[in-house]
């Protein structure tokens, strides 16, 4: 195979439709007769419904109806949380609002007001009249502190709740260094610029619902099981979506609520989330506390590693972000132990954001071992070397493929690492006090669970199209699927067009947990391959062809034309001599559980920072971030996603903030006026490198994945930074003018 | 949002004919007013759109003052030559506020209008003695990490929002106000109410009565000035504590200062105890630092906001040692 196109640093396929505003995204599609539903949601936290009065909304004009509990069908099956990597159904929680009167969480739905126009709609859902029944609310940690509890699992059943391997006590024992620290996160929401959104429609019994999803397809079969009717009735469509960072990676209930509403009205139905429902109305990360203890000898080797977790939970989910794996997967150490402990609150039940797991974990693990190289009086990347783990510490097998050490060097290199004065508060500018500080990052290379489709089809006229259902949610999918396929045909790129985002495309799963590319990109190099040495297959069996004999494998096909070792065609040439409009190839891709190697995604982080000495405003000056995600599928969308990762991170450790208010139960800043992220003035010189590692193990084309990576060490490393130029250990994220005074 | 009626109007007497509406309110940027009204802060039924009055002239006085209509933009008031020759501190707080596209579209009257952050007089629903009166302040017990603690009474203490406005207080700025009855012009500082117990009147502005200009007196000493921002994020947020300053200095003796608060009050906070005690004394961190302390001293902190002290008084420190230094 020639190599050409993967990696190359293609411009995005869909650039154009989405800087001239062609784009079409959910909230955006409108349909002939189409109405408009809003949800109204609880004010209260906890209790139930005492009376809903219709009155004051149904009076005003352009109001068609107001929905209640009453209103509503029942679901068909209660929801189950589901993981959406599962590729099954992908119920964000274990519950479905406007079943009863009970809440259990504010902002939680208890009527859809339907409306002529969507002024009507919101306008009918302020005057809603509804009284409640209060009952006692847990929403901040300190309200249930005395009520934890350990789970028996995590995550949908999928992680336990406890685990560890050696004997933490001995270790700890033994050491003759030892750190231990607590740390407090700040709840946070994914805010992506678009909010959710779903327009139902019935015809005949079909359900086509237009959705802002990861997963067209989880989105299909979540909506089929609550609805009670065959997914083959049930197409979803997802053209365009604008960011996700985890919000719209589990499937909520306003798709499900969209389409019940159709069906009750007999009219197409707009269902959009306004900015303060993302706030309640699609999972959140958890604001949490962890304490970790590490212990080691004096040449910095961890001899043990504790690490606990602390968080709320909704009533009926045990969910806890996997936040304590990674301290037990990143270093060499035999003793390991680490422990959810869980809250039973009023919130709806967490869910993915950026980096699900190791981003707030790791921030844990890379402080304490900050501070434990300053101890052991060792360079903290010396520290993490000394600590590296040449082999999996969990299952004690050969990592698939590494390059951390690489990672290490090349970021230092960067960052100009060699200048760092490791005493804190000697370097100075002007007001400025400036440091530097560095993490690793590792994510998971989740296995996909079931087999991921492509179909591949070649027109006589030369062109392809290659479709799967996955959806892009501005990752730059479409871009990437588009140069694989063009690569495994051996088409220039313009030949090639990619459709996606719709479930009556081949099976593809959620793109979640960096497994897009893998999914998408492995299932369209299948197709792509597969329909490209059937072509070749059949052009040395067609005694018309000039290839007529040859020996497919020395068949080589450039810019659609097959050329063997004594003569040449195209493959349009080839079809259009056999009267063939179209031909096509299903490649199915099944991930091969691989028993002899541990699988990783690596880098390091690094970043310097400016504190001002006396009014305590940190500015983040430069970052780099180099990683080894294996093969690099194109260098451009690449840079962009890990580096829009390093910006997330520098705002989980210095902006991002959910404020709960106890007494209400409710967010108090549902706002992007009052919820900080990153503006262009905080975002300083990004340096993203990759380390090609060549991966034969892990999938056909070794892909590890982009998407959460380069979120996972940023915050590390900017905390670390802070002490470096200040000399003091901040221990709660964001980290905030008011901890550096 | 409830349902509305909208007038453009082309003079200020129809404007004010279209003000006597009692259920009416003027528009002029929107870039507050909107979202008041979509929010349902704001409940009036008729927008009178003033946008076409006038007022948006930016004019030079004779003697070194400035004139400026109430419909001139944000971004053109900065951009004006001798606005920035003359009044440093006046385009770095226009500068330093919202973003350029609000800037593009905010009027210098609507700023001296915009309505307080507090995230409970912006929830319908939650109990607020500004939005509706005897309601009690949610924001006492809850979140107020970014409130007041100068100006502050128990039924509120939501911070003023605007920069532009800290800057104008400090250089003895007059708004004038025109009604039907007749035109009227008061300091601008006057213009700003402290909550006391009626938050809900923020300005002795009569309904229908529009504001027609701020004018800015000559102030020589206001060529040598600094606005500066203190906030989590670089750009695009309102002041944790801001400080407008200007002052002359010669021979290490402070001649004349004028100093202003913003991020720390419920009005833009005139520093008039730090002034005093800097005037005529020497231009050194020890003095700045006693005329800090004396101007916090009536402070009132609540948990989260408590640090907003220490920042004020340090931020004064700074801004107090780079305007002597200049």
């Amino acid at each position: 195979m020639t190599t050409t196109l993967i990696g190359q640093p293609v411009t995005r396929v869909d650039g154009h439709a989405k800087v001239t505003g062609a784009a079409k995204y959910t909230a955006e599609i409108s349909l002939p007769g189409m109405r408009h539903a809003v949800i109204a949601g609880s004010e209260i936290p906890a209790g139930r419904i005492t009376g809903i009065d219709k009155s004051r909304a149904m009076a005003e004009p352009g109001v068609l109806a107001v929905l209640t509990h009453e209103d509503l069908p029942k679901v068909a099956t209660q929801p189950v949380l589901t993981l959406s990597l599962a590729g099954t159904v992908a119920h964000g929680q274990s519950f479905f609002p406007m079943q009863d009167p009970v809440i259990h969480y504010a902002g939680q739905p208890v009527a859809i007001v339907v409306g002529e126009t969507l002024d009507a709609a919101t306008r009918g859902a302020e005057l809603l009249d509804v009284t409640y029944e209060r009952t006692e609310s847990i929403t901040v940690i300190d309200e249930g502190r005395d009520r934890s509890y350990v789970p028996e699992k995590i995550l949908a059943g999928l992680a336990p709740g406890e685990m560890g391997r050696g004997d933490v006590a001995a270790g700890l024992a033994a050491a003759e260094l030892t750190v231990e620290a607590t740390f407090t996160f700040s709840a946070n929401h994914q805010n992506p610029l678009e909010m959710s959104a779903s327009v139902a429609s019935w015809d005949d019994g079909q359900l086509t619902l237009w959705d802002a999803t990861h997963g067209p397809t989880a989105t299909q079969m979540t909506v089929a099981s609550l609805l009670g009717i065959p997914a083959s009735r049930i197409r979803v469509i997802t053209r365009f979506v604008g960011g996700s960072f985890g919000a719209k990676a589990m499937i909520w209930a306003h798709p499900t609520l969209a389409a019940m509403t159709a069906q009750i009205m007999h009219r197409p139905i707009k269902l959009a989330l306004t900015r303060e429902q993302m706030f309640t109305g699609c999972g959140l990360r958890e604001d949490n506390e962890q304490t970790i203890t590490l212990g080691a000898a004096a040449d910095g080797r961890l001899t043990a590693i504790r690490h606990e977790k602390l968080s709320i939970t909704s009533a009926y989910d045990d969910w806890a972000e996997p936040a304590l794996s990674g301290s037990g997967e990143l270093y060499a150490c035999d003793n390991f132990a680490a422990v959810y402990h869980l809250i039973k609150g009023n919130t709806m039940t967490p869910t993915f954001m950026r980096g699900p797991g190791e981003t707030a974990g790791l921030a844990v693990l890379e402080c304490a071992m900050d501070e434990l190289a300053e101890r052991a009086g060792l360079d903290p990347v010396e520290l993490r070397v000394r600590n590296h783990a040449d082999v999996d510490p969990v299952s004690g097998r050969p990592w698939s493929s590494k390059g951390l050490k690489e990672c290490y060097e090349r970021g230092a290199e960067l960052i100009g690492w060699g200048d760092r004065d490791p005493r804190p508060g000697m370097r100075r500018d002007g007001d400025w006090l400036i440091g530097m500080g560095m993490a690793t990052a590792i994510y998971p290379v989740y296995p996909l669970m079931n087999p991921q489709r492509a179909r591949a089809r070649l027109y006589a006229d030369g062109t392809a199209v290659i479709q799967t259902a996955a959806s892009d949610i501005g990752t730059g999918a479409a871009t990437v699927l588009t140069q694989i396929a063009a690569e495994g045909l051996g088409l220039p790129l313009e030949m090639v067009r990619v459709e996606y985002g719709d479930t009556s495309l081949p099976f593809l799963a959620a793109s979640v947990g960096s497994t897009g590319s893998t999914a998408g990109g492995n299932a369209v190099h299948l197709a792509a391959t597969g329909l490209r040495e059937q072509l070749v297959a059949q052009a040395v069996q067609d005694e018309g062809s000039p290839l007529h004999g040859a020996d497919p494998e020395l068949v080589d096909v450039v810019d659609g034309v097959m050329v063997g070792p004594s003569g040449s065609e195209s493959y349009g040439e080839m079809l259009g001599r056999n009267f063939v409009p179209e031909t096509e190839y299903l490649g199915t891709y099944q991930h091969r559980v691989d028993d002899e190697h541990a699988l990783l995604n690596f880098g390091a982080q690094f970043a310097e920072v400016a504190v001002d000495a006396a009014l305590g405003v940190v500015r983040v000056r430069r970052m780099a971030g180099v990683f080894a995600p294996g093969r690099v599928l194109n260098q451009k969308t690449a840079r962009s996603q890990l580096m829009g990762g390093m910006i997330w991170g520098l705002s989980q450790a210095l902006l991002e903030a959910s404020h709960m208010d106890p007494r209400f139960g409710r967010w108090a800043n549902p706002s992007l006026g009052d919820y900080l992220v990153p503006v262009n003035a905080d975002v300083p010189e990004v340096m993203v490198e990759t380390v090609e590692v060549d991966d034969p193990f892990i999938n056909p084309l070794g892909i590890k994945g982009i998407g959460e990576i380069g979120m996972v060490g940023m915050a590390g490393a900017i905390a670390n930074a802070v002490y470096n130029a200040t000399g003091r250990r901040v221990r709660s994220f964001p980290i905030t003018i008011e901890s550096l005074l | 949002m409830h349902a509305m009626s909208y007038a453009r109007v082309g003079d200020v007497a129809s404007a004010l004919a279209e003000g006597a509406d009692p259920d009416s309110r003027f528009l002029a940027g929107g870039t507050t007013e909107v979202d008041m009204l979509r929010i349902g802060v704001a409940r009036e039924r008729r927008l009178i759109d003033i946008n076409d009055l006038p007022l948006n002239t930016i004019e030079d006085l004779p003697g070194g003052g400035l004139r400026l209509g109430a419909l001139a933009r944000m971004s053109d008031v900065a951009a004006t030559p001798s606005v920035r020759e003359r009044f440093p501190m006046l385009v770095q707080a226009l500068e330093l506020g919202a973003s350029a596209q609000l800037r593009n579209m905010a009027s210098m009257g609507g700023n001296m209008m915009q309505r307080v952050r507090c995230g409970y007089f912006r929830e319908a629903g939650m109990p607020c003695n500004k939005r509706e009166p005897g309601s009690g302040c949610a924001a006492q017990g809850g979140f107020h990490r970014g409130h007041a603690v100068l100006g502050t009474s128990e039924h509120c203490f939501a911070t003023h929002p605007s920069d532009v406005a800290v800057a104008l207080v400090a250089l003895d700025a007059v708004i004038h106000l025109q009604g039907r009855y007749g035109e009227r012009a008061m300091p601008l500082e006057d213009f700003f109410l402290q909550p006391g117990d009626a938050p809900e009147r923020e300005h002795p502005i009569e309904h229908g009565e529009l504001i027609t200009a701020i004018e800015v007196p000559a102030a020589p000493v206001a060529r040598t000035s600094l606005y500066w921002k203190v906030r989590d994020r670089e750009s695009y947020e309102f002041a944790l504590v801001s400080a407008a300053v200007a002052a002359t200095v010669t021979n290490g003796v402070i001649r004349e200062v004028r100093l202003a608060l913003g991020g720390v009050a419920t009005r833009p906070w005139r520093a008039r105890a730090a002034e005093q005690m800097l005037t005529g004394g020497p231009a050194i961190s020890d003095a700045f630092e006693a005329a800090a302390s004396a101007e916090l001293a009536p402070a009132v902190p609540h948990p989260q906001n408590a640090f907003k002290i220490e920042l004020a008084k340090r931020t004064i420190v700074r801004v107090l040692e780079r305007v002597s230094a200049a």
